[in-house]
């Protein structure tokens, strides 16, 4: 029995979610087997890259109906960065792409026009003057009401995005935590039922993402 | 709001943490995994490995340090230095880093950016370049890049070289200036602005750091989305938390829970 499965769908470098896992003891493996991510005692949905070659891959491997169902099921979910903006309804990247469709909603490219706060510190000419995109860093994530995953960590704490899109729920009640980047405050963590998901990286944010990591392996899936 | 990012860089000879001024006259400072624990809990928010030694012995890159590293620290950290191949970054990013530089290999071999962007993910594909001032009036920017830490100059001009790289898929500049390296005398702010204000991805300003007041400066009149610090803290003499308590006072956005 695994007890935590972690979809590996060729989308990225899943290495650091093990290695996080394996720090607060939980027991994990890597696998591209619906059969193996149906049997999970809880399965987590990473990922970086293009939303296409995500779903392309996702298509290729027999994973989608495997996603669909085991978050049907009731078993805890947790989707990040590219997996948690595969599972609304489309994405704007790669031209406009169908996606999951398990929150309904979609995915948005940030606006790269807007003038950075920082700029208007600065003297000399000004070249571009535009947000640089993707957002790469630490922000903060003010909760908007609380969740088991969440337990333990304070609103307004900073977790490490690396992101050129950001989810954009249809349904506000689904938002769970907002982040605010190029002029728009997004939803970077979202509940609904026994999914949790974020835009943001809990694998590579220090403590405080090893905590919520902790939190959901220990989460039975109910609010 | 997006906060700068604090670097600490940690270049590497036979698995002990070094620091020299302009690439030169290298002092033992510590054990990289100590140093790496020691700066992760102390507030910094992303850290930098060079194995500088790799490329001069043709070897490849200290992959068991690597994988030791990211078993002890769970915050974002790049590696660089003796990476020659794609195969090289696939086993670097496989070992838990969040992100590989290339320097003199890009400047070489330009289209291996273009495909371990494309194979990899941009954000994980960083750019390292060292320029130099120069008056010759062929570097329209006043700098020229170099290569094999200043050994070596390629006739590329620093802002053209940024700009292509960006196309080429380079998820992250980081611009360590060969004049200010190790000095302590403050950044190069008109190279970092330069740079920074003219590409759409994040640039990392590097070499020179000496003083809290120097980050302020390199985020606010340098346009820096990022700084790499060494010798300031390797030597003890500033914290982590005392460098960015100076910079919330200053109203530079940084992280301040860890």
């Amino acid at each position: 029995m695994v007890v935590v499965a972690i979809i590996d769908y060729k989308a990225g470098n899943l290495t650091s979610v093990r290695l996080a896992l394996e720090h607060i003891g939980v027991e994990c493996q890597i696998t591209d087997q619906p059969d193996r991510v149906l049997a999970a005692e809880r399965v987590i949905f990473p990922g970086v890259g293009a939303a296409g070659a995500a779903m392309k891959n996702l298509r290729a491997l027999g994973l989608i109906e495997t996603i669909k169902s085991v978050v049907a099921s009731g078993t805890p979910f947790l989707g990040i960065c590219l997996g948690t903006q595969v599972i609304f309804e489309f994405s704007e990247e790669d031209g406009g792409t169908p996606c999951i469709g398990i929150v309904p909603g979609s995915v948005k490219r940030f606006a790269a026009h807007s003038t950075r706060p920082t700029d208007r510190t600065c003297s000399g000419p000004k070249v571009y003057s535009g947000w640089k995109i993707p957002q790469m860093g630490w922000n903060a994530v003010e909760f908007t009401r609380p969740h088991p995953v969440l337990a333990g960590v304070a609103s307004g704490s900073e977790f490490y995005f690396v992101h050129s899109y950001y989810p954009a729920p249809s349904d506000e009640s689904y938002i769970v935590g907002r982040t605010e980047y190029a002029g728009v405050s997004f939803a970077s963590a979202i509940g609904k039922d026994n999914l949790f998901a974020t835009q943001f990286h809990p694998e590579r944010s220090g403590r405080i993402g090893l905590r919520l990591l902790e939190n959901f392996s220990k989460w039975d899936g109910t609010c | 709001m997006l906060t700068k990012r604090i670097i600490p860089c940690l270049d590497v000879r036979n698995r002990k943490v070094t620091k020299g001024v302009r690439f030169q006259g290298n002092v033992d400072l510590g054990d990289p995994i100590e140093m790496a624990v020691a700066y992760s809990e102390g507030g910094c928010d992303e850290l930098v490995f060079y194995d500088i030694t790799a490329s001069a012995e043709r070897r490849p890159i200290d992959i068991e340090m690597v994988r030791e590293v990211g078993r002890v620290i769970h915050i974002p950290f790049a590696v660089g230095g003796g990476i020659e191949t794609l195969d090289d970054m696939y086993r670097v990013l496989l070992a838990g880093a969040e992100k590989v530089s290339v320097n003199s290999l890009a400047v070489h071999n330009p289209s291996i950016i273009a495909e371990g962007s494309r194979q990899f993910g941009a954000q994980c594909i960083v750019l390292g370049m060292d320029p130099v001032r120069t008056d010759d009036p062929r570097f329209p920017s006043g700098y020229e890049i170099t290569i094999r830490g200043f050994r070596e100059r390629t006739g590329l001009d620093a802002l053209e070289w940024a700009k292509r790289a960006e196309d080429l898929g380079v998820g992250e500049i980081v611009v360590n200036s060969v004049d200010a390296d190790g000095t302590r005398n403050g950044y190069e702010l008109h190279l970092t602005r330069l740079i920074s204000t003219s590409v759409s991805i994040p640039t990392v300003a590097s070499g020179g750091a000496g003083t809290p007041q120097h980050l302020i400066e390199v985020f606010n009149e340098g346009a820096a989305d990022a700084a790499i610090i060494a010798s300031m803290v390797h030597t003890g003499e500033y914290t982590i938390a005392q460098i960015k308590n100076e910079l919330a006072a200053a109203g530079v956005p940084v992280r301040r829970t860890w």
